[in-house]
């Protein structure tokens, strides 16, 4: 998150003083800080940014609840109950107490995007040490009313005994006043009697889910509630020449057709109607559409000849230490444009209030940033703009969530006082989402006399990997296609520690020389932004696919190879724990069966994760089938076993299904992939059985978990289809058609 | 008009037959649980019981269910608690966002119905037409084993 952000909240709170009458819950006065004020010591996560205590916690004795307010969203990843439960033990209560209001940008504090496997870190933190800070300052309050000191208290259940055997509880201490200020981060967390952390406390939101009770922002329907779509022309940079909106205008239900430039809509009573009304009125379109897509063949091509906007040097680690090279060893890889293919088309439901505040249900995972944007689109002062989140499917990094909302947002305000219901079709959902960018990737490495590395050179080539909406209307999509549109800002590559199209690219083996340099291309043929793990799904690939390469060429075992390159000993438990649980050592070899194996620290700074499989691949058909695949993790202290477990289980299979068939197709006029028949991805036969070995770290920092096992899987399957048939692959998807065809060079 | 038996309770809709089963069961009926995916039965999110047999809402139209039975999620709860494949994909926490989670328990019933005793890769063929995204194959397929096994 930005500075911009941070001032961009306090000018909201600053002029927000009135509007405290449209929301149920008011913001707790002078939760602004004043914009010159002294450093202070820092606290831990997102309290930092955030540091008032009933910002995020306050104690209801109405319904004898305590009310948890999170930034951070869930995306069925399971971080609410997560954070339910660090809550709940700080705190002494029944987890069942927790009441939680996530991503509503009138009354939670501002965590930015829940993305980058940050969750845990910011949110986890900020939520333990609040929540013990104000378990502190409630027992202070109990210790005066009992006239006992603080230390001979205990808390089960909010309950508050003293050794006298006096007692209060939470819900009779006048502890709204008391929390009513900055957290001061001096309490410590628990280190041990934890009733919840460390248990896989059942997920608050399945039961609803799997019981069929509306959870999803598809499901709203609220009184008066009407439905809206949007029609798009066949490529980016189209521009709409005619329409009839006229005609349209005229079908049955139909309230509003919209049209401003080349963006065009409709609202109409009921969702079929809708669904009509945008088949018609894309049939009466005339566009001028370019053809400025590189087709999906030359792709890579396009990667090497565009325009490069800036060379990063990622890393740039001379070799000090003597040595000579005895063998040069170089590859190069390449991973395509990809989707997150949500399995929910997605979208919104907004409404324009009749005190002029618009309000935005959304599955977005940036919920200020893109009420900011949105309001900026529409031009509306910000504190006009609320986003609230309700729950989609899963996105698995920046999909159409935050268009959807501007959207509907569109739609809504030509409709003053009723709800609009947006939503895209299947093939929008997949033709316009921003994709995975496409990355090139070449290595080289110098080994020594023993096989070692002592000098690797990583480069690669990839167009940017976030364009979030972050503040700027410029990067929602229906705001390029206004009659006054707004011009999308250049996207930036994060640097350290996170880095983007490099993330990952820095090889975590202790190489004596190590320089990696990132080729920037900001020109986007193809809408791209952050799909799960950025660039480490294509840098990781590379790394661990050439590690294999330099064990297989210098005879080594690839597990021993990279344990033998690895000074961080968690790095080193976490490839032995996936091996021994393999079996890796006890393997024997049968037929046109391979085994491999890959490593990562998502980012060097989240989880640990090493993924080992066995595959069979049929020379007659060129299909790989995965037999079996283990993964371990460590991802610090663990709150929740089951989903540490659930996210990593579920990153690998995701994983297998880019690595074996995810390809965008394209022409020069249009991305052909608009369905799960153009674009398939694995299916319930397809997946292995799945081992996830947990490695916990009690007392260590919570580092993230949700997007480890993505790198690692696709490099292990690579490698394992290298054992079985003796190619490499460099190039992904594992197709069969591209299966056959190395099999086939190979024999020739 | 177009009457059916929806979740035990009779129905009837004074609505265009052609009008999709899938928006009428979820704008008109609230039947939370059926979601729309594709509208083209690639995906399975909107599956439905149609006397006792999945089908895909999104591309049957309104009148197909006239003088039928139709089970959603909500319909396979007994006696105010969860259905046996419910419970079990409760206690196998079988889901991750939950979206295609409707139209996968419902496919399963059926199969269970059909197959009491299915294997695992019984239970694997009769879902590859549902898809999820989040990775939560394996849970799923734990699940409906665990709810055989109940049975």
């Amino acid at each position: 998150m930005t500075a911009v952000a941070r001032s961009d909240r306090r000018r909201f709170l600053r002029q927000s003083g009135g509007f405290t009458l449209a929301f149920s819950l008011p913001l707790p006065s002078g939760l602004a800080q004043a914009p010159s004020e002294p450093a202070k010591a820092r606290l831990p996560g997102s309290l930092d940014r955030n540091r008032r205590l009933d910002a995020w916690i306050r104690v209801q004795p109405a319904d004898r609840s305590i009310l948890l307010m999170v930034g951070k969203v869930e995306l069925g990843q399971g971080i609410l109950t997560a954070l339910a439960q660090l809550c709940a033990d700080e705190l002494d209560v029944n987890i069942e107490r927790i009441r939680i209001v996530s991503g509503d940008t009138a009354v939670v504090p501002n965590e930015g995007t829940t993305a980058g496997s940050f969750s845990m870190p910011d949110s986890g933190n900020a939520v333990r040490h609040a929540a013990a800070e104000a378990r502190a300052a409630l027992l202070e309050l109990a210790s005066m009313r009992l006239a006992v000191p603080a230390s001979s208290l205990r808390v089960d259940d909010a309950l508050v005994v003293a050794d006298t055997g006096a007692r209060t509880t939470y819900w009779d201490l006048p502890a709204g006043e008391e929390l009513r200020r900055e957290a001061t981060g001096k309490v410590p967390p628990k280190r041990s009697g934890h009733r919840y952390i460390g248990r896989s406390v059942p997920r608050l939101d399945l039961t609803p889910k799997i019981l069929g009770q509306a959870m999803f922002v598809h499901e709203l329907r609220p009184e008066g509630l009407l439905f809206g779509r949007v029609v798009r022309p066949s490529t980016y940079r189209a521009r709409l020449l005619a329409a009839d909106t006229a005609a349209v205008e005229r079908m049955p239900g139909v309230v509003k057709v919209v049209r401003d430039g080349s963006f065009l809509g409709v609202v109409a009573q009921r969702e079929s109607q809708a669904n009509a009304a945008a088949e018609a009125l894309a049939r009466s379109c005339r566009w001028e559409t370019p053809s400025t897509l590189p087709r999906t063949e030359g792709v890579e091509a396009w990667l090497r000849s565009a325009p490069i906007a800036r060379d990063i040097p990622t890393r740039r680690q001379p070799r000090t230490k003597p040595g000579e090279v005895i063998r040069t060893v170089e590859a190069t890889y390449f991973r395509p444009y990809q989707m997150h293919a949500s399995i929910g088309p997605s979208a919104a439901v907004a409404t324009m209030g009749a005190d002029g505040t618009l309000v935005v249900q959304t599955h977005s995972q940036s919920v200020f940033e893109t009420a900011t944007a949105i309001a900026a689109m529409l031009g509306l002062p910000r504190e006009r703009v609320r986003l609230q989140h309700v729950q989609g499917a899963g996105c698995y990094g920046h999909n159409l969530a935050d268009d959807a909302a501007a959207d509907a947002a569109l739609l809504a305000v030509q409709v003053p006082g009723r709800p609009v219901r947006f939503q895209y079709t299947r093939e929008q959902e997949h033709r316009w989402e921003p994709y995975g960018s496409a990355m090139l990737i070449r290595t080289r490495a110098g080994l020594d006399a023993q096989g070692n590395v002592l000098d690797w050179d990583f480069e690669l080539w990839s167009t940017p990997h976030t364009t979030r909406p972050a503040n700027q209307p410029g990067n929602l999509l229906p705001a390029g296609y206004l009659g006054k549109p707004f011009v999308q800002p250049v996207p930036a590559n994060n640097g350290a520690p996170n880095y983007a199209a490099d993330r990952n690219a820095i090889a975590l083996y202790d190489f004596p020389g190590q320089n990696v340099l990132t080729h920037f291309i900001t020109e986007m043929p193809v809408r791209v932004s952050s799909h799960r793990g950025l660039g480490a799904y294509g840098n990781v690939f590379a790394i661990e696919s050439f590690m294999d390469e330099l064990a297989h060429a210098t005879g080594s075992d690839p597990a021993e190879y990279r344990v033998r390159h690895l000074n961080d000993p968690r790095a080193r438990d976490a490839i032995r724990a996936a091996a021994d649980r393999f079996g890796w050592s006890t393997w024997k070899r049968t037929p046109g069966r391979g085994r491999g194996i890959a490593f990562a620290r998502y980012k060097n700074i989240a989880g640990y994760c090493a993924v080992a499989l066995e595959v069979e691949v049929d020379s007659r058909s060129g299909s790989i089938r995965v037999l079996r695949a283990v993964a371990s993790a460590d991802s610090g202290h663990i709150v929740s076993p089951d989903g540490v477990s659930n996210q990593i289980e579920g990153g690998l299979v995701q994983s297998l299904s880019w690595t074996l068939k995810e390809e965008v197709q394209m022409d020069e006029t249009r991305i052909l992939s608009e369905d799960w028949a153009s674009y398939p991805i694995l299916t319930f036969s397809e997946v292995p059985p799945v081992d996830v070995v947990l490695i916990d770290r009690p007392g260590q920092p919570f580092l993230g978990t949700g997007e480890a096992s993505q790198g690692p899987t696709g490099a292990a399957l690579a490698n394992a289809v290298f054992d079985a048939t003796g190619v490499r692959f460099r190039r992904l998807p594992l197709t069969p058609a591209r299966v056959l065809q190395g099999l086939r060079e190979r024999r020739a | 008009m177009t009457r059916f038996t929806l979740n035990g309770r009779a129905v009837q809709m004074a609505l265009p037959s052609g009008e999709p089963l899938l928006q009428v069961l979820a704008n008109d009926l609230g039947a939370d649980g059926p979601k729309y995916g594709c509208g083209k039965a690639q995906c399975g999110s909107c599956t439905v019981l149609m006397d006792g047999n999945p089908v895909r809402s999104c591309v049957m139209p309104l009148s197909a269910a006239d003088g039928r039975t139709i089970t959603t999620l909500a319909g396979l709860a007994e006696g105010g608690r969860p259905g046996r494949l419910q419970q079990a994909f409760i206690d196998e926490q079988a889901a991750q966002c939950g979206y295609c989670t409707s139209g996968i328990i419902l496919q399963a019933q059926a199969l269970l119905q059909r197959n009491p005793k299915p294997s695992d890769a019984q239970v694997r063929s009769a879902l590859d037409g549902n898809l999820c995204r989040c990775g939560a194959h394996n849970r799923i397929v734990r699940a409906v084993l665990r709810a055989a096994k109940g049975a």
